[in-house]
């Protein structure tokens, strides 16, 4: 190793920067492709009849959808609050 | 039947029209009869690389439109007489585009010419949609910059769910990279992606690395296709790209940084 690579490696690359940011948002962009459209709506709607019932979050849903090979399955996480129904 | 190349990116100004003009006159160089299409309407700069501007009389909408025949409108290359041009409209809007009127212009010219090359315009609004619709093969044009990789990447997904060979369920769209304004000196001292950075996100068939170089500001300062200049690592660069388009073997360059003198001087590589 040389002078001049001893000086280079001391700083951050800032190519292995761009690519650690981009491989972040490219997978995160893929993944939001391949979902069907009508789910952030499904999202919404399913939250607003839980809301009838139970007191939760905008946040405490999550919602999923994956495709294994032959069967598609729709996942919902819902943290429901410690207190009782309203 | 002819084969249609789309060259594409969707962010602007990383040479997708410089790559138009190099890869069809390359094309038509090697023997091949080949018409380049400009897509962008309302911002035509296809026929200024080519050096055709003040031959333009009748566009691609005039075509459409039906107001002139495509032979008409279609330019023979001053340089090479296996190469035509069709530019476009540059006062209309981009609405004027039509996929029936692009569909009958690309099967015309597919009884006559070899390979159609759809110059695609920046964006993914319908003129850049209709330039991809029809492709058999897209040449993804990415600088190794964040902005172009992650736009490419849209585009890859715009390719394979919004083509016609997508809609009708056929063989996908061949996909190809071609990285260009590359500079293997920036990449070293890490200041710039690498082939391989780029690579390990978008993961395409590589055609060519086309280096950073000055040769393709002078040659569309002058009109002519960066291709043509023979001395320029661009121009060499784009050869070997539309030779291993065209199935010749040639061995990637441009990706490494040249071996001083020093270094040669001294049993380096």
């Amino acid at each position: 190793m040389s002078l001049l690579d001893y000086f280079r490696s001391s700083k951050t690359s800032s190519a292995s920067l761009a690519k650690e940011r981009l491989q972040i948002l490219v997978a995160y962009e893929r993944a939001s492709d391949s979902q069907p459209s009508y789910l952030p709506e499904l999202q919404k709607e399913l939250l607003a009849v839980i809301q009838k019932y139970v007191n939760v979050n905008q946040d405490a849903m999550t919602i999923n959808l994956e495709q294994n090979d032959n069967r598609e399955t729709l996942e919902l996480n819902i943290v429901l609050p410690d207190a009782h129904p309203v | 039947m002819a084969r249609i190349i789309v060259v594409t990116s969707g962010k602007g100004g990383v040479g997708k029209t410089t790559t138009s003009a190099a890869i069809s006159m390359g094309l038509a160089k090697k023997g091949h009869k080949t018409v380049v299409i400009d897509f962008d309407v309302g911002l035509r700069n296809l026929d200024l690389i080519m050096g055709c501007e003040r031959r333009v009389v009748y566009d691609i909408i005039n075509v459409i439109n039906g107001e002139a025949t495509l032979n008409q409108a279609l330019i023979k290359d001053k340089n090479c007489n296996l190469l035509s041009i069709l530019p476009a409209s540059q006062t209309r809007n981009k609405d004027a585009l039509t996929l029936e009127g692009v569909e009958k212009i690309l099967e015309e010219l597919s009884k006559d010419f070899k390979y159609i090359v759809c110059d695609s315009p920046a964006g993914i609004e319908t003129g850049a949609h209709l330039a991809m619709y029809f492709a058999d093969d897209a040449f993804i044009v990415t600088n190794p910059e964040v902005s172009s990789v992650r736009d490419s990447d849209r585009m890859l997904g715009i390719l394979s769910s919004q083509s016609r060979r997508a809609e009708r369920g056929e063989e996908p769209i061949k996909e190809y990279l071609l990285l260009s304004r590359y500079s293997a000196e920036r990449v070293k001292s890490g200041e710039m992606m690498s082939l391989d950075d780029v690579q390990d996100i978008l993961s395409l068939h590589l055609l060519g690395v086309i280096p950073e170089s000055k040769s393709v500001l002078t040659s569309s300062n002058a009109g002519t296709p960066v291709i043509l200049d023979e001395k320029s690592e661009a121009g060499q660069a784009y050869a070997d790209i539309v030779a291993r388009y065209l199935g010749e073997n040639k061995p990637h360059r441009f990706i490494d940084e040249k071996s001083g003198f020093f270094r040669k001087l001294f049993g380096g590589k």
